[in-house]
């Protein structure tokens, strides 16, 4: 029977180091299942930048991705302050992340229009003052299915 | 362009991955903010920057790179560079500025899809 593989992550929002960690393992399991490597990119990049999103904007959260028969699912959730006009933040180049986030690498305004251009399928749901869930899917065809787990 | 002719043109320290200086690279990306290197794919092998702290490293391994040369006599922490040695990546050092660096690799004959932001 092909039930989904169930991943869970919690993601430390005080941590920037450590920050990323979450998608370097499940691209490491995805590697372990058998992907190809175009499907594993896609996959973790969108969860990398979420991730980080998480972290710089929303002091952290949850991941969660679930492997199907033909697609992977992302679901990253956070309490943080919510984002007030997602058509704007989905703009490539807007940002409102601070200087010392600058200093770190990131707010370009390229991480959302990224999420959104390596999956398949994206939604944000989102409340102002109560946090904001992301969920990304990534279809795949090359045959890989659960049953291939170690 | 083997890592070994990036390390040499560039005059730059190699800081790990030792064994990989023969690997071939055919495009590279030069940037300080992480999301402008992850935006596109094009099998770029190299990503040359400023900025140091252990995101570079991940969004090298994300991008499935084979290599960082940091700039400006920038130095990764031992933090990053055991990261980088856990995932094969080869890292180098130069005293070069970032113009100067992709200048070099570009006019060289690395990868014309490089692209340069920082
Ligand atoms: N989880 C989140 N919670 C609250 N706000 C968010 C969240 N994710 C994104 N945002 C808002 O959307 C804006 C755009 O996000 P995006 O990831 O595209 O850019 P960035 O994070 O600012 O910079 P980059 O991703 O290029 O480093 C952010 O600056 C922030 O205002
Ligand atoms: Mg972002």
């Amino acid at each position: 029977m092909a039930e989904a593989l169930r991943f869970h992550y919690d993601v430390d929002g005080d941590n920037f180091t450590s920050a990323g960690a979450a998608s370097v393992e499940v691209k490491r399991k995805l590697r372990q299942l058998g992907f190809d490597a175009e499907t594993i990119r896609r996959v973790s990049i969108a969860m990398y930048e979420g991730e980080i999103n998480m972290v710089v904007h929303a002091r952290g959260g949850s991941a969660d991705v679930y492997v199907d028969k033909n697609s992977i699912t992302i679901i990253l959730a956070d309490s943080g302050p919510g984002i007030p006009d997602i058509d704007l933040a989905m703009q490539e180049g807007y940002s409102t992340a601070p200087d010392n986030i600058r200093a770190l690498g990131f707010g370009a305004g390229m991480g959302l229009p990224n999420m959104k251009r390596y999956t398949d399928e994206m939604k944000i749901d989102t409340v102002l003052g109560k946090g904001t869930t992301v969920t990304m899917k990534v279809y795949f065809t090359t045959g890989k299915s659960t049953s291939s787990a170690e | 362009m083997k890592i070994r002719e990036i390390a040499s043109l560039l005059g730059a320290e190699v800081l790990c991955g030792d064994y990989l200086l023969d690997e071939e690279v055919q495009s590279a990306c030069g940037s300080d903010m992480m999301s402008d290197v992850l935006a596109y794919v094009k099998d770029q092998g190299v990503l040359v920057t400023g900025l140091v702290n252990p995101q570079v490293i991940r969004t090298a391994m994300m991008m499935d790179m084979r290599c960082i040369v940091f700039v400006r006599s920038k130095r990764p922490t031992p933090e990053m560079l055991a990261l980088a040695k856990e995932h094969h990546i080869a890292v180098l050092a130069s005293d070069s500025r970032m113009y100067e660096a992709c200048g070099k690799l570009y006019s060289s004959g690395l990868g014309s899809e490089a692209c340069a932001n920082g």
